[in-house]
């Protein structure tokens, strides 16, 4: 049987409200949300948090919607919402391709966006795709709300810029023209985690790539990012080669380890062949010939 | 510190630890041993139960967070002496071997079918892809479930 240490607990009725109890607990408390990563490292007594703060009260921060030429999406958002806004799928298909393969229906159910975020695994799904939409993330603390990219807010496994007296309390995804979106993951079995994955976000002007992000997960790449490949891209042609070779060049560049998922060079062979799969699939609908 | 809960209609005034488990609230607390505690992982499903509108895995999530909300658990399908088509359905089709998985599954079940009247048996199985049956018997499950779309679907 496992349980949790004994915790005191608070519940948050505000934004302001919990920023205010982290504030007065610092690093001794952390945030409930969904809790389907916190409960069970605290279960093992990876995570001994003396005060739990809840959030599942704020329903203010469950929300998807569109704010002028940005999609915004509350930190509480469950993962079925996030999969099931038709707002969400229309302009970052990207987002349902990932919400999709997310753990399992009932996980999905009461796991939240925000929360996944926070955790920082490196092989978390989301992380990737929106690294790849160029994602900005809205933090707010006692001295008010900052942004940071989603390429800046990870600092390494299981860690993030959000201090201890600071909430995630939306992402916003910037909606550019000629844009397409995807998600490949090969997983061992449903629901699992990633043994490699790949998000790619394409903008073209006719056949031409004006601009291209590229997420990868579970393969040790740097801010879940391929800077290299997308660089590479930037002003060419997307023709199937460019798009191979800018595959190999995310493999190239990130630094998968061999674990119970996998060998290390087979990680490297899906950052190749994920990267290409989720660019094809990014570049056929920006052309709007992929559902 | 002190829960209320309805679960299946009744409300619950509980003085709980904080760290105590839904699961454990439900079954220890409230004798409601219908739900089964598998895995402790998330992984096994055999611990689901409604938390307002939802199904969700009773394991991991605290009692303190099901405060002010409604639960339902297997005990809440079908009324009286009356089985939902669900319930119907797994009786049936054999949809069940040894049973630990089955409340989990029907409560699932009983979901999807609100959410969907007439699924495909591609989104049965999507639906309960959360949900280990130990003794592999999910064809049978997958017809019990369709069976129940057939005869009665929705309450």
């Amino acid at each position: 049987m496992q349980v949790p240490a004994q915790v005191e607990y608070e519940k948050a009725t505000s934004v302001e409200h919990a920023i205010s109890l982290l504030a007065r607990y610092g690093s001794a408390a952390r945030v409930l949300a969904g809790g389907h990563s916190l409960i069970p490292m605290m279960k093992l007594r990876l995570a001994q948090p003396e005060v739990l703060i809840d959030i599942n009260g704020i329903t203010d921060l469950c929300y998807v919607n569109l704010t002028g030429a940005e999609l915004r999406i509350g930190t509480l958002t469950r993962h079925v919402q996030l999969l099931e806004s038709q707002i969400a799928g229309e302009h970052f298909a990207i987002l349902h391709d990932a919400e999709r393969v997310i753990a399992d229906p009932i996980v999905r159910n009461w796991g939240t966006v925000g929360g996944s975020l926070c955790q920082a695994d490196p092989s978390e799904d989301l992380s990737a795709a929106f690294a790849a939409m160029k994602s900005t993330m809205v933090i707010q603390g006692p001295d008010g709300r900052r942004e940071v990219s989603a390429r800046e807010f990870h600092t390494g496994p299981y860690e993030t810029v959000v201090g201890p007296a600071e909430l995630l309390t939306e992402i916003t995804l910037p909606i550019r023209p000629g844009g397409g979106s995807g998600y490949q993951k090969v997983a061992r079995r449903t629901g699992d985690w990633p043994v490699g994955a790949a998000g790619a976000a394409v903008w073209l002007t006719g056949d031409t790539i004006a601009d291209a992000g590229i997420g990868l997960t579970a393969v040790g790449a740097t801010h879940f990012a391929a800077a290299e490949a997308e660089e590479y891209l930037r002003g060419r042609t997307a023709t199937e080669e460019t798009l191979a070779r800018a595959g190999e060049i995310a493999a190239e560049n990130c630094r998968p380890v061999t674990d119970q998922r996998g060998p290390a060079d087979y990680k490297r062979h899906l950052a190749c062949e994920l990267t290409t799969r989720a660019l094809r699939l990014a570049v056929a609908r920006a052309h709007g010939q992929a559902a | 510190m002190k829960v209320t809960v309805t679960v299946n209609g009744a409300e619950y005034v509980r003085d709980v630890e904080p760290r105590l488990l839904l699961i454990h609230l439900l079954r220890d607390e409230l004798g409601l041993t219908g739900s089964h505690w598998g895995c402790d992982t998330s992984n096994c499903g055999a611990c689901v139960v409604w938390l307002d509108e939802t199904p969700v895995k009773s394991c991991t999530v605290l009692a303190v967070m099901a405060d002010g909300r409604h639960v339902m658990t297997v005990e809440g399908l079908g009324s009286g002496t009356s089985l939902d088509p669900v319930q119907l359905g797994f009786a049936q089709c054999h949809g069940l071997q040894c049973g630990f998985c089955t409340p989990g599954m029907m409560l699932t079940a009983r979901w999807l079918l609100n959410r969907n009247r007439d699924p495909s048996a591609a989104e049965v199985r999507e639906a309960i892809s959360g949900q280990i049956c130990r003794c592999t018997g999910y064809e049978n499950i997958v017809r019990a479930v369709l069976w129940a779309a057939k005869n009665g679907g929705t309450e």
